[in-house]
C-alpha cells in the first residue's frame, strides 16, 4: 500500500483522462447535455403551456442541473477516490454560497414585509 | 490498522487507511498542489458572485420609476450570447485535449477559437450595456441597474480577464513548448473558463430568464 504512485491518489480539477476517445467523448455528451439544458430553459421561459407561478422554480431547477453537467463533464468532478479533495472544497463552496443567497433573500423579504409599513409605501422607500 | 484493512476505505482516507493526505507520504506533487489551489480560489470567486447575485435578487424591483427589466433584456441577444460561451467552453475542453497529446497546431487553433468566441460574447454584452446607458438606463438610474451592472459587469471582467489570460497562454506554448509548469497554467486556465461558463448558466436564468418571465 506504501509504495503506492502518488498521482493516482489525487487528481486535479479540470485534469482530462488519459484516453483520448473518452475524453472527447465527455465534452462531448457534456456539450449535447448543456444545450438541451439550454434550449428548453429558454422554451419553458417563453412557453404559455406550463403553469405560470412554477416556471421561476422550474427555470431555477434547470440551472442548477446545467451546472450539474458542466461540474461532471467539462472540470470532471467525479465521485471517484482520487476526487475527494475537489468535491469537499465544492462542498464547503456550495454550502457558502446558498447560505448567502438563501439568508439575504429569506432576510431581506421578511423585513421589506415586516418593517410595519404597506408594500406600497416600502416599495417608494426601497426605490432609492 | 483495524477492520479498515478489508473494507476499501472511504472519505478523507485515500485507499489506505493509514494515509491521511500527508504525513509519511508528504505534500502532493506541484501539478496536483497547483490547480487544486486554483480550484479553491474559484469557489471562493463564486461566493464572490453569489453576494452580487443575493443584492440584485432584493434589489430587482427596486426600479424607481425607470425601465424594468422586461423592458430591457432582449432573450435573442442572450441566447446567442449563451451558445458562445457555451460553445467556448467546449473548444477550450479541445484545446487541452490537444495539449495534453502536445499538438502543437491543434492547440493553438482550439486556444484561438475558445477566445474569438469569449470575445464574440463580450461584443455582445458591451453592445448591449452601451444600448442601455444610450437609453438612459446606466448604473446610476435605479438601485435594479446598479446591481445589475455590478453582477453582469463582473462576469464581464472576468471573460476579459480570461481573454488577456488565452492570448498569454497561447504565445506562452508557442514560445516554451508543453513544458510541465506551462501545462499546470493552461490546466488553470481551463478550470477558469468552466468555471465563468458556470456562473453564465446562472446570469441568464436569473436576470434575463426569470426577470423577463410575464
Amino acid at each position: 500500500m506504501t509504495d503506492q504512485d502518488p498521482e493516482l491518489l489525487n487528481v486535479a480539477p479540470g485534469e482530462p483522462h488519459d484516453s483520448m476517445l473518452s475524453e472527447t467523448l465527455s465534452y462531448v455528451i457534456g456539450l449535447g447535455l448543456a444545450l438541451v439544458l439550454t434550449g428548453v430553459s429558454f422554451w419553458v421561459a417563453s412557453t404559455s403551456v406550463l403553469w405560470g407561478p412554477g416556471v421561476a422554480t422550474g427555470l431555477v431547477v434547470l440551472a442548477i442541473a446545467q451546472m450539474g453537467v458542466h461540474l461532471v463533464f467539462f472540470l470532471h468532478i467525479t465521485s471517484g477516490p482520487d476526487n475527494t479533495n475537489n468535491v469537499l472544497a465544492l462542498a464547503f463552496g456550495v454550502l457558502i454560497v446558498f447560505l448567502v443567497m438563501i439568508g439575504t433573500i429569506f432576510i431581506m423579504a421578511h423585513m421589506n414585509t415586516n418593517m410595519g409599513v404597506s408594500p406600497e409605501l416600502m416599495n417608494l422607500q426601497m426605490q432609492h | 490498522m483495524t477492520t479498515a484493512s478489508e473494507a476499501p476505505a472511504v472519505g478523507l482516507t485515500h485507499q489506505s487507511s493509514e494515509d491521511t493526505g500527508l504525513g509519511h507520504r508528504g505534500p502532493e506533487s506541484k501539478s496536483i498542489v497547483v490547480p487544486y489551489g486554483f480550484w479553491l480560489f474559484v469557489l471562493s470567486d463564486m461566493v464572490l458572485f453569489s453576494a452580487l447575485f443575493a443584492s440584485y435578487a432584493t434589489l430587482a424591483h427596486a426600479t424607481d420609476g425607470g425601465p424594468t427589466s422586461s423592458e430591457l433584456f432582449h432573450r435573442g441577444l442572450v441566447a446567442v450570447e449563451t451558445l458562445s460561451l457555451l460553445v467556448s467552453s467546449f473548444v477550450c475542453g479541445l484545446a487541452m485535449i490537444a495539449a495534453k497529446r502536445a499538438n502543437m497546431l491543434w492547440t493553438q487553433v482550439w486556444l484561438l477559437v475558445t477566445g474569438l468566441l469569449g470575445f464574440v460574447f463580450l461584443s455582445i454584452e458591451l453592445y448591449e450595456f452601451a444600448s442601455m446607458i444610450a437609453e438612459g438606463a446606466g448604473p446610476q438610474r435605479s438601485a435594479f441597474l446598479s446591481s445589475f451592472f455590478t453582477l453582469v459587469g463582473c462576469h464581464g471582467a472576468h471573460v476579459t480577464c480570461g481573454l488577456l489570460w488565452i492570448g498569454t497562454m497561447m504565445a506562452q506554448i508557442w514560445t516554451k513548448g508543453f513544458q510541465p509548469h506551462i501545462m499546470r497554467r493552461l490546466l488553470c486556465l481551463s478550470v477558469f473558463w468552466h468555471a465563468l461558463d458556470i456562473i453564465w448558466v446562472a446570469i441568464f436564468t436569473i436576470v434575463y430568464l426569470i426577470g423577463t418571465l410575464p
